[in-house]
């Protein structure tokens, strides 16, 4: 049975935490709302570039001459895995899920006897995925000192990722990141980018373009910056995610906390009073033994 | 006049969104003004201005650098790397475009990419130029 002291000493702490966890709370939700207009922001543009790209594509015919952005390499022999995480932790399940996803993906892969190479971006991802995967990370990709995400990051890893495959690196790369779908679901989602998927359906097959310089020159131009969108895209949505999670969990712990001080207030109290009880009945035995 | 529906988006947001008289395009190959009802055509953008007229004599300036401009029956789209419209822009911003873009052909021995640099530099000493700076 712990002292009063100790029941004391214990319900200031779990208040202590309760601040804590309910102040993350609140700037998480402050930060969740404009990382969600940064994130629909830029949906207009990736949609658009999508459209544009599978009206280039569909009116080409895969070919000897087609950029390998598009076509691939002709193997699937290297795979890049791309994991997109936090750079902080506590909130919740955000960069397991993803590392989890990540890693199931590379297992399988690796069962089948291809060979794997990870770029992380964002240190929590890096610290699940290196105790299993030490040999096969190639990058780690820190973005703790960026602020305000821009296209530039997008840029900076869409760079690296084409030089190494203009160096023939790899003939597949997947990117891991979470979709946000709400502040209670994020979904932790694998997309293929290299060689780019193109969304067909979207098509105007009736309009007769025109090329202006030619169709293969356009292509090879708006290939690499379709790599670039797409990443930019994955870190917003990344964000985005990261601090819903981290607002739920947080709300969590914060009502957690409040469930466990009104435990541990009942206790004390109930303790106080026996002590109370005790000490009346020992008066009035006393008393009455006189 | 005809309107059509014109639409320019950089990654971060969508600058213009509307239905307009004419756009002058910077295109790669020479500026175009699309009209309503053009062809369906795709072009790549070079650096420069593309003025927007939503009415007659009457223009809007926005610095775009690089992209694409689709012109479909729908209307015209421009994915734009980078926009600024010329209220936000201003002499720093150009001068020091400039000089990235020249510590860029500096900083390489390729002829290809000191070929594009070069490039950039011109449009943007061209964009300067045109607004009197």
């Amino acid at each position: 049975m712990p002292s009063l002291k100790d029941l004391r000493n214990r319900i200031a702490s779990v208040k202590a935490t309760q601040k804590i966890t309910k102040a993350m709370q609140m700037v998480a939700a402050a930060k969740l709302r404009r990382a969600q207009s940064a994130a629909e922001a830029a949906r207009p543009y990736a949609e658009r570039m999508a459209v544009v790209l599978g009206n280039i594509a569909s009116g080409v015919t895969v070919g000897p001459e087609t950029p390998r952005l598009l076509a691939g390499t002709g193997s699937d022999q290297v795979h890049l895995l791309i994991v997109c995480t936090a750079e902080r932790g506590l909130c919740g399940a955000f960069n397991s899920s993803i590392a989890r996803l990540a890693r199931d993906h590379a297992n399988r892969l690796m069962a089948e006897g291809k060979t794997v190479k990870i770029i992380c971006v964002g240190k929590k991802g890096y610290d699940i995925l290196r105790r299993q995967f030490a040999q096969q990370i190639i990058e780690l990709i820190d973005l703790r000192s960026v602020r305000q995400l821009g296209f530039e990051q997008g840029d900076m890893i869409a760079q690296k990722v084409l030089a190494l495959f203009e160096a023939g690196e790899f003939d597949v790369a997947t990117l891991f990141y979470s979709r946000f779908r709400s502040v209670i679901a994020q979904i932790p989602t694998a997309q293929q980018i290299v060689p780019a998927q193109i969304e067909s359906g979207a098509v105007a097959a009736d309009a007769v373009y025109d090329y202006e310089p030619d169709e293969g020159e356009i292509l090879t131009t708006l290939l690499p910056r379709n790599l670039t969108v797409q990443i930019f895209r994955a870190l917003l949505e990344n964000a985005a995610s990261e601090q819903g999670a981290r607002m739920s969990a947080m709300d969590n712990a914060t009502r957690n906390a409040g469930e466990m001080i009104k435990k541990q207030t009942m206790t004390y109290n109930r303790s106080r009073q026996a002590m109370i009880t005790k000490e009346l009945i020992e008066i009035i035995s006393g008393a009455e033994a006189l | 006049m005809a309107t059509f529906t014109f639409e320019l988006v950089s990654p971060e947001r969508t600058l213009y969104s509307g239905a307009v008289d004419a756009v002058i395009l910077p295109a790669t190959e020479g500026d175009m003004t699309v009209l309503a009802g053009h062809a369906p055509t795709m072009t790549t953008l070079k650096i420069g201005f593309l003025v927007v007229t939503n009415t007659p004599g009457n223009g809007r300036r926005i610095l775009v650098r690089g992209g694409f401009a689709d012109i479909s029956p729908n209307g015209l789209t421009v994915l734009a790397e980078r926009a600024l419209p010329e209220e936000e822009l201003t002499q720093e911003i150009l001068d020091h475009e400039i000089l990235q873009a020249e510590m860029h052909y500096d900083a390489t021995t390729d002829v290809t990419i000191k070929h594009a640099a070069e490039a950039t530099v011109a449009q943007l000493r061209e964009a300067k130029a045109a607004l009197n700076f």
